[in-house]
């Protein structure tokens, strides 16, 4: 069997149903919650909120920064040109180059950071249901052991309104 | 007031995308074949050369400039508005946002041509950037062009990565819809989104980090191309206020642009349950607030020159203030001060209609407002020798009428394929219960916040 699982028309029905695989044995990472919208009223919305994705901003302002200074100093050093009386490589002008290349770098690092840690699919996680783009909010476990289907099956069943499926 | 909710929200907002009338064929025509006509006759000027344009000395920047300046300002509703919006967790920006982004994007688009319009030869606008050539011959970093270059570009990236971002769920919805090639596209478009709450962490953490990075980005664009006029010997533009003067003058034009968009989406899409007259009249307040910043700012510009008497100056300020381009000066504090102070500040005339003649004035007198930094002092520097006129040829006046028919095309067109008011955003914003809503995600929802 490759996936059991439930499709719940609220929350509150959704969270009892996570709640009662986790007193099945199961971990946080071992249960699949899909939604058509956030889900930050409940406890299970708040599952898997850590990430570095802030610092690798950073580290892509950083070096976009970097990119900044040593474009502009390696190109006006090696082509020395009066302009204006400015020095050949002057702070403020080029400020503003090193300041667009920062944000820039920023930018995609977090672009990068969210293709890499939230939509690369992970390995054998592609349970998918279409009825959550109507709302129903789908609970389940993936790659479930056979000798515990039958457990599942009675947690996911247990809230109200639930609707169970199995792959 | 009503308010949609789930399927009714899919249902409303995916109809454009799946259903097809013959007005949608009918504003493809016509403004298509608006932009046709300007196309071909941006072609005409390149094999023709220049001459065929009103710019000759001394006035070597005329409408094209101009426009360059409108649309970057313009572009400045969508991103900086929303993200704004989204950083203070205003609840009714919900199905404002998008409608303001996508503004952004294309307007920026059209905003970056018109430096490659002006070109003349529009082949070498690589010069512009920096690769390494045979000759080594890299980009002038110290001149106000480049920095052009370079803010432009970042504020398009992160523009079109922020329009694109919160799309991405709502292009998972209509994959679940569609069938076939069009389940495909936008099955590729969604990136494999599935809607795990991790997805959800890492998107709005997304949005969140592009939302703070987007706001200096957006004030730093226009303040550098308010640079292209105040590092030059010209009179009149040589002033530290031109900076936040532009910033200043694009939030408001752009303001301006997002009402009359919203408007019109309203009527022709059917979305009166979605933009509630309450976004109109928080909008309506917001350019009251910018119709009297830009007061305070063509006053103190105003009134500096004439405190400083130097002549070249002074010759430029009476050009303006009662010489030739008087009618356009007094048109443009109409449109930009007097329209929108009646308009926006009686409650009475605060309703969509109000806010749209409003819209309409400032988007004039802004055009106007660009025209009459560049041209008046141009056209009159410092020494009897440089004085010139400048009258734009039809070649100029269609290319610039056109993008504003590109402008309409590009948005129909990115309506009939994006839901235009972003769907999870709009179901997120329904909470089951007061009790349940955790403080961290508090906000203020329709109606709770009046500007």
């Amino acid at each position: 069997m490759k996936a059991v699982y439930g499709l719940y028309p609220s929350g509150a029905s959704a969270q009892q149903a996570v709640n009662r695989l986790r007193a099945a044995g199961l971990a946080d990472r071992e249960i699949t919650i899909l939604s058509a919208q956030p889900m930050e009223d409940f406890e299970f919305g708040h599952i898997d909120k850590a990430t570095y994705m802030w610092w690798f901003a950073c580290l892509g302002g950083l070096v976009g920064m970097s990119i900044g200074f040593g474009l502009s100093w390696v190109t006006e050093m090696s082509w020395p040109i009066n302009v204006g009386g400015l020095p050949t490589w002057a702070w403020w002008p080029n400020l503003i180059i090193i300041f667009e290349l920062t944000m820039l770098g920023a930018i995609l690092a977090t672009i990068i950071t969210l293709v890499v840690t939230g939509l690369l699919p992970s390995k054998g996680q592609t349970l998918y249901d279409p009825e959550v783009t109507d709302g129903q909010i789908l609970v389940g476990v993936e790659n479930p052991v056979d000798s515990r289907v039958g457990d599942f099956q009675k947690a996911l069943e247990a809230p109200n309104g639930a609707r169970v499926k199995t792959l | 007031m009503t308010h949609p909710t789930g399927s009714q929200i899919n249902r409303d907002l995916l109809h454009p995308l799946f259903n097809t009338s013959w007005r949608f064929y009918l504003l493809v025509a016509i403004f298509g074949g608006i932009v046709l006509f300007g196309l071909a006759t941006w072609f005409t000027q390149t094999v023709n050369g220049y001459g065929v344009t009103g710019i000759r000395w001394p006035v070597y920047w005329g409408f094209y400039v101009t426009s360059f300046v409108f649309w970057i300002g313009i572009s400045h509703a969508g991103t900086l508005i929303s993200a704004i919006l989204r950083l203070v967790n205003a609840g009714w920006r919900r199905p404002v946002t998008r409608c303001a982004e996508v503004i952004t994007a294309f307007a920026l688009i059209i905003g970056a041509l018109f430096p490659i319009i002006h070109l003349g030869r529009p082949w070498l606008a690589f010069w512009m950037f920096p690769y390494p050539s045979e000759r080594l011959i890299w980009p002038n970093f110290r001149s106000p062009l480049v920095w052009d270059f370079f803010a432009i570009n970042t504020y398009l990236t992160g523009s079109l990565l922020f329009l694109y971002l919160p799309i991405i769920p709502d292009f998972a919805i209509v994959r679940d819809k569609s069938t076939g090639l069009r389940r495909k596209i936008y099955g590729a478009l969604a990136l494999g989104w599935r809607g795990t709450p991790k997805q959800w962490h890492r998107l709005e953490t997304a949005m969140q980090i592009m939302a703070i990075a987007i706001i200096p980005v957006a004030v730093s664009v226009h303040t550098i191309v308010s640079f292209d006029f105040s590092m030059a010997p010209v009179p009149t533009w040589n002033t530290t206020i031109f900076g936040p003067y532009f910033v200043a003058g694009a939030i408001f034009s752009g303001i301006a642009g997002l009402l009359i968009a919203m408007a019109v989406l309203r009527k022709f899409l059917h979305l009166e349950a979605y933009l509630h007259p309450l976004h109109f009249e928080n909008l309506g307040k917001l350019m009251l607030v910018m119709a009297l910043l830009w007061g305070y700012f063509v006053f103190n510009e105003r009134l500096v020159t004439y405190y400083g008497n130097e002549p070249a100056e002074m010759s430029v300020y009476w050009r303006t203030q009662s010489g030739t381009f008087a009618p356009l000066f007094w048109t443009m504090v109409i449109c930009n001060f007097v329209l929108p102070l009646i308009l926006m500040g009686i409650r009475r005339f605060r309703t969509i209609t109000g806010c749209v003649i409003a819209s309409i004035g400032v988007v004039i007198g802004m055009w106007l407002e660009r025209f009459l930094i560049i041209v008046p002092a141009l056209g009159h520097k410092y020494l009897p020798y440089s004085y010139g006129i400048y009258r734009p040829t039809p070649p100029e006046i269609i290319v610039a009428s056109s993008t504003f028919a590109a402008m309409a095309l590009l948005y129909v067109l990115f309506a009939k394929v994006v839901p235009i008011i972003s769907i999870w955003e709009l179901k997120a914003g329904e909470h089951p219960s007061p009790e349940l809503l955790p403080p961290a995600t508090e906000e203020h929802r329709l109606g709770d916040l009046h500007l």
